[in-house]
């Protein structure tokens, strides 16, 4: 009867791993947040709700949620739909269409630290070279990385363009999913391009676009901490700090730890919507395939 | 006639503007290279040079220096190591519990492991996690930098969708045979598997290397640090903002994560795809 026992055995290690490291800090959250800010230690689930408020009545905080909130709404939104056109191009038969794609998968090795300090450079007012475009065709010395919102645009390109390799390999996949077939019978009935594309391709591929929004939104949310970090540090003022860069600006530069446990539970919240959306949608996003 | 003229011009005008267009994705990386290799006179040179008017190497001399880039690339390199095989091998063993088995309890353990998917722990949590290290005395050491980073569900699920599609004859064949459950996963489904473990372990090293939250909060002694950090310290270092310095840098840190995806692409792309998209 040894045997009833190999699937738990194999699950062992992955359980112990995200139980230590993942659900156990998840709790330990929430207690801490509480913990923190009560003198006496007595009543902690009050305490922790006043926390929940003192954070959503600074007006600091939500400057930063509505920071994250733009932030992640265009690069996302914008993101995408440049990856998709790239992933029709790359759809087309033309000669060296294998090493078009390898390149322009390419970004998708890049960390978001390189991706901080190659726009940084590109950026830089004495030798980036987009300044010296700006000041050559426009006449004009936008401070990209010091000023709002330029600062929030300059971190939107570099992620966007981070983006690109991961959202283009499954933009590809999903189109090249779609039977042939179906563009064939449109065309006999005299659909155009442009019809072919609102009418097949893009609600064929709304599954993948789906799966996509969602790891974009954790992407842009949490990963962006590296280019952030490299490129602004959340200045100028506050107005490029994103949720994730406040939490580590409480917890380890300021020291608020229970502050900044406060904000992991929110973060927390906001995740469990998406994966709640998740769930309760991909089965209907699914049905497409 | 008048159909394949339109088709040659279709063609052209694709073909133009996939060359157009991966000129501007690269174009980051392809000036990052040509200013690597610019002196520090040249860099503030206006208008600025596209290509240098030297091969000067100088760069990546002192960004090596400057920034002790010998041991941070070690250090990446064994956290990397570490990260890969832990995610791939338990990704392995618990992938392959979810696909060939049925047993109690399996689709609310599944869901345990999918819901994570969605919460970076060392994000997230970090707070939790951070004194979680402190009382085990584990900052500045490899054991913070690798062990909550171990097993993961998107390995999981990269080798769960793997091991679906190899044919249930096969599992019986070698129930016949009188070959165990675990016989048959390292004789003969590992073996088949060749290629999507290569590409999951591609993908977990590249993870791995490109880690930046947790590192710079685990670790704060120069020798514990790792690559991006460095880039960090290296735009701290060249406070002149001396871009030659830093792109050569950025470029040599980029470097294993990039020549490992080109070198194995294929296995990459195949890889990340089967999760995503029949998941």
């Amino acid at each position: 009867m040894l045997k009833k026992w190999v699937p738990y055995l194999l699950l062992l290690p992955t359980f112990i791993i995200i139980g230590f490291f993942i659900y156990y800090p998840a709790i330990m959250t929430f207690k801490m947040s509480a913990y923190r800010v009560s003198p006496f230690g007595n009543k902690v689930i009050y305490i922790g709700l006043k926390n929940f408020h003192s954070l959503f009545s600074s007006q600091e905080y939500m400057q930063v949620l509505s920071t994250t909130l733009i932030f992640v709404a265009v690069t996302v939104g914008v993101g995408l739909a440049i990856s998709l056109l790239i992933a029709l191009l790359l759809n087309e038969k033309v000669p060296g269409i294998g090493v078009f794609r390898t390149l322009m998968f390419a970004p998708y090795a890049i960390s978001p630290a390189v991706a901080g300090t190659l726009w940084a450079f590109l950026l830089s007012p004495a030798a980036g070279y987009i300044s010296y475009i700006f000041l050559e065709f426009f006449g004009i010395q936008p401070q990209w990385l010091t000023s709002y919102p330029l600062a929030l645009v300059s971190i939107m390109m570099a992620t966007i363009w981070k983006n690109l390799g991961f959202n283009i390999i499954f933009f590809l996949a999903g189109i090249q999913s779609i039977p042939k077939s179906y563009y064939e019978a449109a065309t006999i009935d005299g659909a155009n391009a442009a019809k072919r594309l609102f009418k097949i391709t893009i609600p064929l591929v709304s599954p993948v676009t789906f799966y996509l929004v969602i790891m974009n939104i954790i992407f842009t949310t949490f990963s962006v901490f590296g280019t952030i970090d490299i490129m602004t540090q959340g200045g100028p003022g506050s107005t490029t700090t994103t949720l994730i860069y406040k939490l580590y600006r409480d917890g380890f530069v300021n020291y608020r730890t229970g502050l900044a446990s406060t904000e992991s539970i929110i973060l927390l919240i906001i995740m469990s919507v998406f994966t709640y959306i998740y769930f309760k949608f991909a089965q209907r996003a699914v049905h497409y395939q | 006639m008048k159909r394949r003229q339109r088709k040659i011009i279709r063609t052209i005008v694709v073909e133009i503007a996939l060359i157009a267009i991966s000129f501007v994705v690269l174009m980051p990386i392809l000036l990052a290279l040509t200013m690597s290799f610019k002196t520090s006179g040249e860099v503030f040179k206006y208008p600025p040079t596209i290509f240098p008017n030297s091969f000067y190497l100088g760069n990546y001399v002192r960004a090596f220096q400057s920034v002790h880039m010998g041991r941070l690339m070690l250090n990446s390199t064994i956290m990397a190591l570490i990260i890969m095989l832990g995610k791939t091998i338990f990704g392995i063993f618990s992938g392959y519990a979810f696909s060939n088995f049925k047993f109690k309890g399996s689709s609310v353990l599944f869901a345990l492991l999918f819901i994570t998917l969605f919460m970076p722990a060392e994000m997230i949590m970090i707070v939790p996690l951070f004194e979680m290290m402190k009382k085990f005395h584990w900052i500045n050491t490899y054991w913070a930098l690798t062990m909550p980073f171990l097993a993961s569900a998107t390995s999981t699920f990269l080798m769960r969708q793997h091991f679906m599609t190899v044919p249930k004859e096969l599992e019986d064949a070698a129930k016949i045979d009188g070959t165990g459950p675990m016989g048959f996963l390292f004789r003969i489904l590992i073996p088949l598997s060749k290629s999507t473990i290569g590409g999951v372990a591609v993908i977990n090293f590249v993870y791995a290397w490109n880690l930046y939250l947790w590192p710079l909060i685990v670790t704060n002694s120069d020798k514990m640090k790792t690559v991006q950090i460095g880039l960090r310290m290296l735009m701290n270092v060249e406070s002149a903002n001396d871009w030659g310095v830093i792109m050569a840098g950025t470029l040599m840190i980029l470097a294993p994560s990039l020549i490992l995806f080109f070198a194995i692409q294929k296995l990459f792309v195949q890889g990340i795809i089967t999760t995503g998209l029949k998941e």
